[in-house]
């Protein structure tokens, strides 16, 4: 068995941890403590972040026009407009930038 | 009618009525199972790996994060940790929705926990709310085709994905971060969500700077929830509510 297998072995292990743990444990508490809650709430942005933040630094003109694109219709349109507005965006450059 | 040809009718519409709900989700879900398996291929995965991956995981944002962190040659360890991070937000879900499932038996409830995703979370709630019952068969018929359609469209993905001559011109190796900034400006309305986004990210580029790639993940989100965790309760909004 291949390492890339184990690691999907093993995420799919702990997402199902994640879908039922919640009902198992969290559910035994009656109140959650707020602070712990707020964590909770941030674990998302905060890890998706660290994925934007670094690529963004390291990046060119091509990549931060989409980004800048993709952050602007995020403030009208769902996830689909802003993806395929960031994408097309950067293909478009690309072709000029390189 | 008898009595049973009428609840055999009924578990048949509650199924369809399901499957009706999923279709803007399978929509929706389309281009992303696309791209997931085509950004597989791109960082190593063969197409075996990318439809399994798919198929055991059923998580969006985090098998991309996994693709991600795979393709930068980071320790699987913590590839399987950033995936756990990432998929942290169903503990949530699965708290909300064992109040409405915990009649179901046993193997319908533990299936009912594999395929809880973000939509099928949100719309089951929906449903709850409104005061109707949340049954297996209608679950299965809201979850099943956006499974089904998940998994073969990143099959699908990853073939096609082969064929792209030039990735660089496509952008493929820049489309994640794209789709990842998506996803955080959708948490936008969450309270706290500038300081823990300001948090992260300054944490995690000089983290990226220092200590360097992948523990720039681990320290930047730590970074945002402890932010999250110490401001006081009354700034994040929770704990106010009636």
């Amino acid at each position: 068995m291949s390492t890339t297998f184990w690691i999907i072995l093993a995420g799919a292990i702990a997402t199902y941890l994640t879908r039922v743990g919640g009902h198992l444990v969290i559910s035994r508490f009656e109140n959650i403590h707020p602070r712990v809650e707020a964590g909770l709430n941030a674990v998302p942005a905060a890890v998706l972040t660290t994925l934007v933040a670094p690529a963004v630094l390291g990046a060119g003109p091509a990549e931060w026009a989409a980004l800048i694109v993709t952050a602007l219709v995020s403030l009208r349109g769902g996830l689909m407009p802003m993806f395929l507005a960031g994408a097309a965006v950067l293909i478009l450059a690309r072709q000029f930038v390189g | 009618m008898t009595a049973e040809a009428i609840s055999q009718s009924r578990t048949g519409g509650d199924f369809w009525d399901g499957v009706r709900l999923s279709m803007p989700v399978v929509v929706a879900s389309a281009p992303f199972a696309i791209l997931f398996g085509a950004i597989a291929v791109d960082s190593g995965f063969s197409v075996l790996e990318a439809f399994l991956m798919s198929a055991m995981i059923y998580g969006g944002a985090s098998q991309m994060v996994g693709i991600e962190l795979f393709g930068q040659h980071v320790a699987p360890w913590l590839i399987v940790l950033s995936i756990f991070a990432v998929n942290f937000r169903h503990v949530l879900y699965s708290a909300g929705i064992g109040r409405r499932i915990a009649h179901w038996p046993l193997l319908q409830q533990a299936l009912g926990y594999f395929i809880l995703t973000d939509p099928q979370f949100a719309v089951a709630e929906a449903r709850a709310v409104s005061g109707k019952p949340v049954g297996f068969v209608w679950y299965l018929g809201l979850g099943l085709p956006v499974y089904v359609f998940w998994v073969i469209e990143s099959g699908l993905g990853a073939v096609f994905g082969k064929l792209i001559p030039d990735t660089h011109a496509l952008g493929v190796d820049f489309l994640l971060p794209i789709y990842f900034l998506g996803l955080v400006l959708g948490f936008r309305k969450r309270p706290l969500w500038l300081p823990v986004v300001a948090a992260s990210a300054a944490a995690s580029i000089i983290a990226y700077k220092t200590v360097g790639s992948p523990w720039h993940v681990s320290i930047g989100a730590v970074a945002g929830v402890l932010l999250a965790v110490i401001l006081p309760p009354h700034h994040s909004g929770i704990g106010e509510r009636p």
